[in-house]
């Protein structure tokens, strides 16, 4: 029981990452119905921002609160993060706007790359995994058994926060009505004296700023590499789908399910090299059988 | 179509087409057998040879679903691991090493087999829904062979697996790819293929005209999947070896790059777009050796390609059209051209946008 109960923790810590990450890609796709392949390494090229930010912060001095490190690191990376993502969409999506669908799609596919493989050729950061420093001190408590750290509460929490928060922008702010109006009919909208170009960026960065958040959360915990866009883009992107692409609170609920997949995948099969094989298999069932996900409306197809 | 018109061709396009064609063909087969022997083409020469014939495979049959058809295939790295591991497990495990070398036709034919065997499980569910789902399936389909592949320890797991003869050679490559060519060719102007290029402008209209839609999507996604396969296993003929992680997406993008580049909906596209790009990124290893910059910005290379092709040439280098000689004669020198490539309907095609 304990042990389960420990699993479930983790797996909340690692969905709440992919949640926050699955919400850029369902935003993006509900305003301009592209899917971002990006967003998986825009979501890595934040933990380096992070990375680096703490890093030259603990350089300067050793005397700042923590609290003031871990703070200025996340808006730091939620800044960066949001000015990369309205670069990518200013040069590379914007002048598609009218092409097919198709060429932006393939288009976030070359960017992803871009930004991987750059990362790579790049000497400075190169191909080597880090770890984002100890901004405060995590300590470990255990209750009847079930061992946490503060940090794991606090990747939950924040997480919890930042998603609720993105939830009332959405649903009660003038900008949150302009994002879903535009989803609802991208045509009329610029007549009710809207810029789309100003609200598609601002989608841009809300989907990066969360991403950056959860980038900063899992740099501390885990250890980052320039790949790492790959796998956990792609866990996200399948929570998304699995949500229902499009849908908010469905890449919320699909962000833990995929982290329950990701933590309990060992626990029934024999090793965790399993757990693309099943998140992905998931993934297929889900399109034969519904596709349109767990909380997504199915779209009428107009002739 | 096969409207029964008759058609004047003239005498040196009907000599050009129907001897000097397969004469040239013939030439070139022997000298792809003799060049290579003689030494007058060195190893590296040879390599990036075969490896601009399979290139082109890979191209032609990406380009079928992705050109032709208009759907968007993300995955097909995935179908050709499964040429390749199929191939290569049937030489080394199976087929006596004394039988290899005859038996390596039917050896890539399995491998082509398989991946279209694979492809009629995926594209069966896939293609109830139109627009990103097939991208989406096509990529998890991708993940999910890799994914099993790593798993399986017999086959050698993520370190790969070995021990294939060194089978692929510059003739049957050369073999290969007129093979592909043919087929595509005569695909894309039969019946069929008339289905898939009017899916592309209107699904809609096209089931109205009484193409069976569904069949025509699963039968060209299955045959673009064999030619994959076929293209993986001639790969793992040549490399000797074979890993997963050969297999991922960065392969599939290297497969959109190539059609892309080249132009969609054009079999000469194709082979130009794999010539180009092969060769662009051979030379960019020399160039950035002799400026001393490191290797891995050849990977930064390839997709800042594809992003500045998707902007500013959408179409690739001969997109929509075709060389001459991959037209069948009957169509070339029509009065009222079937064929939507031809310069007459696209003029009048653009007359009409104009009108409405």
């Amino acid at each position: 029981m304990q042990y389960y109960v420990q699993q479930i923790l983790n797996a909340l810590q690692v969905g709440s990452v992919y949640a926050l990450i699955a919400l850029g890609y369902t935003m993006v796709y509900g305003i301009l119905t592209l899917i971002n392949f990006a967003h998986g390494d825009i979501f890595m090229v934040s933990t380096y921002i992070a990375f680096f930010v703490s890093t030259l912060l603990l350089g300067l001095t050793h005397h700042l609160p923590p609290l003031f490190t871990f703070v200025a690191t996340l808006l730091a990376a939620m800044a960066g993060t949001s000015l990369v993502a309205v670069l990518i969409e200013r040069l590379a999506y914007k002048p598609l706007r009218t092409a097919p669908r198709i060429s932006c799609v393939i288009t976030a596919l070359g960017v992803g790359l871009l930004l991987e493989n750059f990362m790579v050729a790049f000497k400075p950061i190169g191909p080597d995994s880090r770890i984002i420093p100890a901004l405060f001190e995590s300590r470990n408590y255990s209750i009847a058994g079930v061992t946490f750290s503060t940090l794991q509460i606090m990747i939950i929490l924040i997480s919890g926060i930042a998603m609720v928060l993105l939830d009332l922008v959405v649903r009660k702010t003038m900008i949150g009505m302009a994002m879903r109006a535009i989803s609802w009919d991208k045509f009329t909208v610029p007549l009710m004296g809207i810029s789309v170009d100003t609200i598609i960026s601002i989608t841009f960065i809300l989907g990066a700023s969360v991403a950056a958040i959860g980038g900063t959360l899992y740099g501390m915990a885990y250890s980052i590499d320039p790949y790492m866009g790959i796998r956990i883009g792609w866990w996200a992107f399948i929570s998304a789908v699995v949500g229902g692409i499009g849908n908010i609170r469905g890449a919320m609920l699909g962000g833990y399910i995929l982290g329950f997949i990701e933590i309990f995948t060992p626990v029934f099969l024999p090793t965790s090299t399993y757990r693309d094989f099943v998140a992905f298999s998931l993934l297929l069932v889900l399109l034969i059988f519904k596709p349109t996900g767990i909380l997504g409306k199915p779209a009428v197809q107009k002739v | 179509m096969d409207v029964p018109v008759s058609v004047k061709v003239p005498l040196a396009v009907k000599f050009w087409t129907r001897w000097c064609m397969k004469f040239l063909l013939c030439i070139i087969f022997a000298l792809t057998y003799i060049l290579p022997k003689t030494g007058i083409i060195n190893p590296y020469i040879d390599m990036v040879l075969i490896y601009i014939g399979i290139n082109i495979i890979l191209t032609i049959s990406l380009n079928l679903v992705n050109g032709y058809m208009g759907e968007f295939s993300v995955g097909h790295a995935g179908f050709m691991a499964l040429g390749a591991y199929t191939a290569s497990l049937l030489s080394v495990w199976v087929i006596p090493d004394s039988l290899n070398p005859y038996l390596f036709p039917f050896t890539v034919v399995i491998g082509g087999v398989i991946a279209g065997v694979f492809a009629l499980i995926v594209a069966f569910p896939s293609f109830r829904t139109r627009g990103d789902y097939l991208a989406i399936v096509t990529l998890a389909f991708n993940m999910i062979i890799k994914s099993a592949i790593e798993n399986i320890d017999g086959i050698g797991g993520p370190r790969g697996f070995m021990g294939m003869d060194k089978m692929t050679n510059l003739p049957w490559t050369f073999v290969w790819v007129c093979i592909t060519i043919f087929l595509a060719r005569n695909f894309i102007f039969s019946n069929l293929g008339r289905g898939v290029l009017s899916l592309r402008e209107d699904e809609t209209a096209a089931g109205l005209l009484s193409v069976n839609t569904r069949q025509v999507k699963v039968l060209t996604f299955v045959f673009s999947a064999f030619l994959a396969g076929i293209a993986g296993a001639l790969y793992a003929h040549e490399l000797q070896y074979i890993y997963p992680k050969g297999f991922t997406i960065a392969k599939s993008t290297d497969m959109l790059v190539m059609v892309y580049l080249g132009g969609i909906g054009s079999i000469g596209g194709s082979v130009m777009g794999a010539v180009v790009y092969t060769i662009v990124l051979e030379a960019l290893r020399s160039i950035l050796q002799f400026a001393g910059i490191s290797q891995e910005w050849r990977q930064v290379f390839a997709p800042l390609m594809l992003i500045f092709l998707m902007i500013y040439r959408p179409k690739g280098i001969m997109g929509m059209r075709e060389f001459p000689f991959l037209i069948p004669e009957a169509e070339r020198f029509q009065k009222i051209s079937l064929n939507p490539f031809s310069k007459k309907n696209r003029n009048r095609k653009k007359s009409e946008e104009v009108k409405s």
